[in-house]
Formats: structure tokens, sequence, C-alpha cells
């Protein structure tokens, strides 16, 4: 190390390099609706999840670099299990995990070279929409708790903006995916970009499910979905599967 | 035993690449949270093989299955016995493994609910990290290696045994996998029993089974065989119609698994106890086979 670097210039570096990383990505939202809450990513892979199921009632959204984030989704899963295996399946909380993940980063942050270039949501759904929890963990660790509806990714402003002026309490599905997509199409400095359901990864943590309450919408329910609440959104060849298959 | 959730050793696992496996995650870095870790290290004290010290804890009893048309059901009685003396009249020992199989246990019930918990998260977890579930001979493969885990606590008399069924999805037919104690994993075909009420429950499923035959004569069948079995040993409980507790019946098909609810289950035992009203020794299989065109 031949320069003196102060630690003010080190941790501001650091950052810079995440959120640059960050925004090199598309953005994703989080968001309730009347019976459960919502996650929408563009995603053209319809094998390298964004959004994944990590217990009974807690689900995860991720934006940046896939390799990052795909390792942070399996320490969850890991994490979850191994709690839930000490104690009981009700023990398991977003809480909890959102403060480990939390834990994580952060060390990840101060003590290695390359900050990880991530952002993730966990949510867990509660018995009523009062109940649900939302938790945005951000590169360097910090934790924020969310209600109604989050964004992620190098334009999560403009995202949340978008979601202010649309979204209500107690939407409907197709309601709530619909000003998902008004806010994920209005980014990158005002000008739009197409989403069609063949490039979206959406899932939902679903109240009145038993044991498990992740479900991924695809095929012709989201097309349904689409066509029943989207904007200007295109329904196009996706594959009609059938859904939660 | 506390544990550390924060720690690096934990922490440092979960970030690491590795293993899908729950249950060797856990060796790895929780071994203490694996079943089995306890009393292979407590001193007991020395009896004949199989007496040692599980003689006096409770006991899961009687477990059969059977394959139907299209899929496969699995039941259990209700009784747990502790020596001589019933030590739970409404144990359930029929389990959900994931949604498309079952497992049952047999043997000290302790070990066998725990056995059962471990194999239950290790499907999910496998399905959650691997994003697909296991296959139907890979999850009984899963399942011997944990009983085989229990060989020391099986050497001191904590003896239990599974029984595994499942829906087979890429040959649309239910399947049936039984264990001995060194995780010896045996695929049954058509019908299996395990427990102390087993041997009369196999001969009566032996003389009522039929080949591809509908889902409510199967129930009706592990019914019989389950009331056989409780006939003849003191181990496994008959239908309580006074309190109300019937056997666990779950199928499992392609619309994945279902556990008959109380008043399905009792619809069921209710008629076979009906019969037995009239004749105690139950349906009479005819003398001479059926003679086939």
């Amino acid at each position: 190390m031949p320069f003196y670097v102060s630690p003010e210039q080190a941790m501001k570096d650091k950052a810079d390099y995440a959120r640059k990383g960050i925004a090199r990505g598309r953005n994703s939202v989080v968001l309730q609706y009347d019976e459960g809450i919502l996650f929408v990513a563009p995603n053209p892979s319809g094998a390298l999840h964004k959004i994944s199921e990590i217990y009974d009632r807690i689900a995860f959204a991720a934006v940046g670099r896939y390799n990052e984030y795909e390792n942070l989704r399996v320490a969850g899963v890991r994490y979850a299990d191994t709690r839930g295996y000490q104690y009981d399946r009700t023990d398991v909380t977003a809480r909890g995990l959102a403060n480990w993940y939390a834990q994580i980063l952060g060390t990840i942050f101060t003590e290695s070279n390359k900050p990880y270039e991530v952002e993730i949501v966990v949510a867990e759904l509660g018995e009523s929409a009062a109940g649900d929890q939302m938790y945005r963990i951000t590169f360097d660790g910090s934790v924020a708790d969310e209600h109604g509806f989050v964004a992620m990714g190098g334009q999560a402003d403009q995202v949340s903006a978008v979601l202010k002026e649309r979204y209500t309490e107690g939407m409907p599905l197709s309601g709530a995916l619909g000003a998902a997509l008004a806010a994920l199409e209005g980014q990158a400095n005002g000008e739009t970009s197409e989403v069609n359901a063949g490039q979206l990864e959406v899932a939902v943590l679903m109240r009145g499910r038993a044991h498990r309450a992740f479900r991924r919408l695809t095929g012709a329910r989201l097309e349904e979905l689409l066509s029943a609440g989207g904007p200007a959104t295109r329904p196009t060849s996706a594959p009609p599967e059938d859904a939660d298959k | 035993m506390g544990f550390d959730f924060f720690g690096e050793r934990f922490t440092g696992a979960c970030m690491a690449t590795g293993t899908s496996s729950f249950a060797d995650f856990l060796a790895a870095c929780a071994p203490g949270l694996l079943p089995g870790t306890g009393h292979q290290a407590a001193p007991v004290a020395a009896g004949p093989a199989g007496q040692g010290i599980g003689l006096d804890l409770p006991h899961a009893t009687t477990i059969v299955a059977a394959a139907f048309d299209g899929g496969v059901l699995m039941a259990g009685d209700r009784r747990s016995t502790a020596g001589n003396l019933i030590a739970q009249r409404d144990i359930e020992k029929v389990f959900r493994s994931d949604d498309y199989s079952c497992v049952g246990i047999a043997g000290v019930a302790g070990v066998g609910l725990e056995l059962v918990r471990l194999f239950q998260l290790e499907l999910e977890h496998y399905e959650k990290l691997e994003g697909r579930s296991l296959s139907l001979e890979g999850k009984a493969n899963r399942l011997s290696a944990f009983v085989r885990g229990n060989l020391g606590g099986a050497m001191q008399g904590l003896i239990v045994v599974p029984l595994f069924a499942g829906y087979d999805e890429e040959t649309g037919q239910g399947r049936i996998f039984s264990y001995d104690v060194a995780g010896g994993r045996y695929e049954e075909h058509k019908f299996h029993a395990i427990g102390s009420g087993s041997v009369f429950a196999r001969g009566s499923l032996k003389k009522l089974y039929d080949d591809g035959m509908p889902v409510d004569d199967a129930v009706t069948v592990c019914m019989q065989a389950l009331y056989d079995a409780a006939d003849d040993d003191s181990a496994t409980g008959g239908p309580d119609l006074t309190r109300r507790i019937y056997p666990v019946v779950a199928t499992v098909t392609a619309d994945g698994f279902r556990q008959l609810t109380e008043d399905e289950a009792g619809g069921y035992a209710q008629a076979v106890v009906d019969e037995r009203m009239r004749s105690p020794a139950g349906p009479r299989a005819p003398l001479h086979s059926q003679q086939n065109e």
C-alpha cells in the first residue's frame, strides 16, 4: 500500500463503487396488496431468480450482482431453516433475518476491499396487512423498515415517486401489479422502457395459504393479471404454462 | 444448548459454497443440533442388544401403506406404548414429508419424530436451494442415510424404522420403501406394514389387497388391516369410537399429499367397526382364487 487513504475516503469510494454496480441493473419493487405481498422484477431469465422463497411466510428480492445476492439468498435459507429447526417454525422472523443480513453486509462493507453490489428486501407476511413487514437492506448493512411499498435499484427514488402516486392501501393484486409496472416502466431519466410478461419475474406471499405462502406467478395466470390491471402493458408470447409449476 | 447465529462459524458456513443438504450443513457448522449426538455420548447401562435404555420409552407402533390406482396411501394407528402402559392415545405417526411423499414411523417415538422433522426439512431445504424437488428415489436414499445415522442409538435400544411412500411423478405411480435399522432400503410392491402389529396387518393386507383398486377401497383395506393388527397386538390401538380418535390416513397422488379429515377417517373406521359387530374376524377371502380368463 504505497499511499495513505483516509477512512472517510475509503468508505466513500466503496459506497460509490457499490452504487455504480447496482445502478447498472434494473430496479425492482415489493408492495402490499389486499391479500398479501407482491414482488415484481424485470428479469429476462426464467431460471436465475431475483425473487425467492426463504421460509413459510418470508420471501427475498434483490437487485445487483447475481452471484452475490444468490449467495445471500442461500445463506438466508440456511439461517432460517437452522433457526426453525432449533426452535420452532414460528420463531423464524423477517426482523431477525434482516438484522442478520445487515450484520453480514455491514461486515463485508467495512472489512473487505470490495463491497457487495446488492440491495435486498426481506418481507414477511402477517396474519393481516397490519402485520406485514418489509425490510430494505443496502450494501453497507443499513436497514430500513418500510410500509406499503419499497423500491430497489439505481433509480429507486424515481420508482418510489411513481409508486407514491399510484399506490393505495388494500389494492387488489391486479391493481398492485399495474402500479408496479407503471413504476418500473417510467425509469431511466424520464424515458419509458417496455416491460412485457416474458421479461417479468412476479411472485407473491399469499395470505390464507397453509404452510408455505410463497407462489410464483407465471404463464397464463400472469397474462390474465396483466390484462386485468396493467397500464400500457403488452402481454406477449410467454409460454402458456400453468401457474405454480 | 446455546448457539451463536451471528458467530463467524455459522455465518461463514452460511456464506460458503457447499451442499444443498440441510443435514450436511448442520454437521459442518452446528453438529450439536443434529439428532443422535446426545445419546451416543451418554453412557448406557449394558443390556442385551435392543434391550437398552429404550424399553420404557414411548414406542410408536403399526403403520400400513398400500398403492392404489394413481397413488399411494399410508395409515397409522394412534397408540404409543411405554412397556405395558399406554403412553398416548392420539399420537400421530404418519406425516407429510413434502408435496409428493409421506413418512410413517415405528419404534421409539422421540427418536422417530426427530428423524421425521429433519427429513421434512432436508427435502424442503433442497427444494428451496435447488429450485426443484429431489426425485422420489433421491428422497428415499436421504432417509436411508438418516436411519443409518441412528445406528448407534439403535444398538443401545433406541430403535426406530420409518416407512416411506410417495407418488413418482415420472412414472405416475405410488411407490413404497421400507428400511432396516442399518439404513437398508427396500422397495416394497403393492403394500407393506411396519411396527409391532405389522405381522397381523400384513396378513390382512395380503388377503384383501387387489391390484389397481380405487382409493376408497384402499382406505378400507388399510382400516381393516389396522383393525386386525389392533385385534391381536396390544401395542396397536383400534379405532377409539368413544373418544373419536381414528387412524391417521394420508394419500399421495398427482394432486399431492392429502390427509383425510377426522370425519372422513371416522367414516371409514365406523364402517369397519359396524361390519365387525356382525363378523368379528372381518371380511372373508375366498378359499380358491378366482380364475383368470
